[in-house]
């Protein structure tokens, strides 16, 4: 085993160790870390497959931006484990069920899926230039319309966080 | 097992390298506090620290005996795990940063082996750095919640939202510099700005980003919390922010990160904008002395450089007043985050139609 499988199965059992943590913690903070350290060993798989680039977006905009948001949220409801609404019997079964056909679907997806290995040796496939050369020839519609989604994303954020005018009366 | 096949060289070169970046970030961070003291006294008219040693020039090392021999206090109701860890995270993030910085150009020794005075060029540098600021939110967050303080938490909400804010014009007026330069690397940014002067314009990317550069320095003061946008700490509102409940060296490694931040802050920035390293009439001085010497002069030049900057953070800081919150996200929001756009559009125009480089 060298070291490259050595760094793949440790990394996996943090990604899956923390990912466990996520959903079996009580606290929503300790939930969002564990989520980050997760994002952490995702990373670190990316970096395995030569894909730095995409192994510090990753970071940058899910650890940096999306959790630092997460945690945003959940210091200004305040929730803690004593205040966290206590579901019925009848939605923890509903939410078991759909889990378990979504993950029926998943296994069926893999199970047919045909894998594709990677090169690990050559050493600029997921650098920047490549990247970016792939992505603006061979996929430059799909990108570019993914920006306009994100920008009407952004447009419709904007409008719902827009303050009401006040009306004739001069109340909202 | 492939992992007796590593380069022991390598790895002892490297540790001595990380060591010797270590000391100098916190030897400069200590001494950094003692040089706001002054700088504040002198602009005010007062003679500052002058009882530890001549100058006060002791005065840090007393400062630290002083927080490590304080009460360490954690909080009843605070939650302990977090607490304790909020710190450690200020401080790894603010050190991690360094890794990538250039410190000096290559030196071959006698012997054909090539010493880099960078503990890691990836291709990717300037990324690693963005990545590490993005995270060094999370020291301060983590710490202002676990702390169960009000005020705590509302500065550390603070904190997290201006460094959001601010982030997003950095990395735009950071597009528009790397459009130029076409590389992420740190390395490839500062051996393009050999020299000073070359093919009949300044090397430096200062006098090719101008405007890219006011941004930028705007955002690194906003992201480093200090005057005139320490509104995370501004006493008068909040106490005394994040870490109103930290006591002994946990207050210390707060207060510390927050020197060792300016520092590399101040190395990013004349890394990207003044040349690095490089000074004029490298050349010359390459040919007439020893190549060790010479990289210890381009070291000590970037090292005087990065001083000069954090001067002008200190004088900035006691000249103007602090913004108010409502100010501070207009201007983040409103002002530069178009203004970047703005420089990356005519930037892209230059040098698609004008310089026609790409």
């Amino acid at each position: 085993m060298g070291i490259y499988d050595l760094l793949f199965w440790v990394l996996s059992a943090i990604a899956v160790g923390c990912a466990l943590g996520v959903i079996l913690s009580r606290n929503p903070v300790n939930s969002v870390m564990f989520l980050i350290l997760t994002f952490f060993s995702i990373s670190g798989h990316y970096i395995l497959m030569n894909a730095q680039f995409l192994a510090v977006v990753n970071i940058i905009v899910y650890a940096g931006a999306i959790m630092v948001l997460f945690l945003f949220v959940i210091m200004l409801m305040n929730l803690n484990a004593d205040v966290e609404p206590q579901k019925g019997q009848l939605v923890q079964l509903a939410g078991v069920i759909s889990g378990g056909v979504m993950f029926l679907v998943l296994l069926a997806a893999i199970k047919t899926a045909v894998p594709v290995s990677i090169d690990t040796n050559s050493i600029d496939i997921g650098l920047i230039t490549n990247l970016g050369k792939v992505l603006f020839k061979e996929y430059v519609l799909p990108f570019e319309i993914s920006s306009v989604l994100f920008l009407s994303a952004m447009i419709g954020a904007v409008v719902i966080g827009k303050k009401e005018p006040l009306t004739q009366e001069g109340e909202v | 097992m492939l992992l007796l096949q590593i380069d022991t060289a390598l790895i002892i070169e490297k540790l001595i390298l990380i060591s010797a970046i270590l000391m100098v970030s916190l030897g400069i961070a200590m001494y950094a506090t003692w040089g706001e003291r002054k700088v504040a006294a002198i602009m005010q008219d007062r003679v500052g620290p002058n009882r530890a040693g001549p100058l006060g020039l002791f005065l840090p090392l007393a400062d630290g005996l002083k927080l490590f021999f304080k009460e360490e206090i954690i909080p009843d109701r605070s939650t302990r795990f977090i607490f304790i860890l909020g710190p450690c995270l200020a401080m790894l993030t603010a050190l991690m940063t360094s890794a990538v910085i250039p410190w000096a150009p290559d030196f071959i020794t006698s012997s054909g082996h090539t010493v880099a005075f960078q503990v890691a060029d990836i291709n990717i540098g300037i990324l690693f750095v963005f990545g590490v600021v993005s995270l060094g939110v999370y020291g301060v967050m983590l710490g202002g919640w676990a702390s169960n303080n009000k005020f705590s938490l509302l500065s550390s909400i603070r904190a997290a939202s201006q460094a959001i804010s601010y982030e997003l014009a950095m990395g735009i007026s950071l597009i528009a510099l790397l459009m130029m330069t076409g590389s992420l690397s740190l390395r490839e940014i500062v051996q393009q700005q050999h020299g000073f002067w070359g093919d009949g314009y300044f090397t430096w990317n200062f006098f090719k980003q101008p405007v890219g550069f006011i941004i930028f320095l705007t955002c690194t003061f906003a992201e480093l919390n200090r005057a005139p946008f320490d509104l995370p700490e501004c006493e008068s509102e909040l106490n005394m922010g994040y870490h109103q409940e930290y006591s002994s060296m946990k207050l210390g490694f707060y207060l510390f990160a927050e020197y060792i931040n300016l520092f590399i802050s101040s190395t990013i920035l004349i890394t990207l904008y003044f040349g690095g390293y490089n000074f004029p009439f490298m050349d010359q001085v390459a040919a007439s002395v020893s190549p060790l010497l010479f990289s210890i002069i381009c070291m000590l030049v970037l090292i005087s450089k990065v001083v000069g900057m954090i001067l002008f953070f200190m004088f900035v800081r006691w000249t103007l007043p602090r913004f108010r919150y409502d100010q501070l996200m207009k201007l983040g929001w409103r002002s530069l985050i178009p203004l970047a756009l703005a420089n990356m559009l005519v930037t892209g125009i230059l040098i698609l139609w004008v310089f026609k480089s790409h």
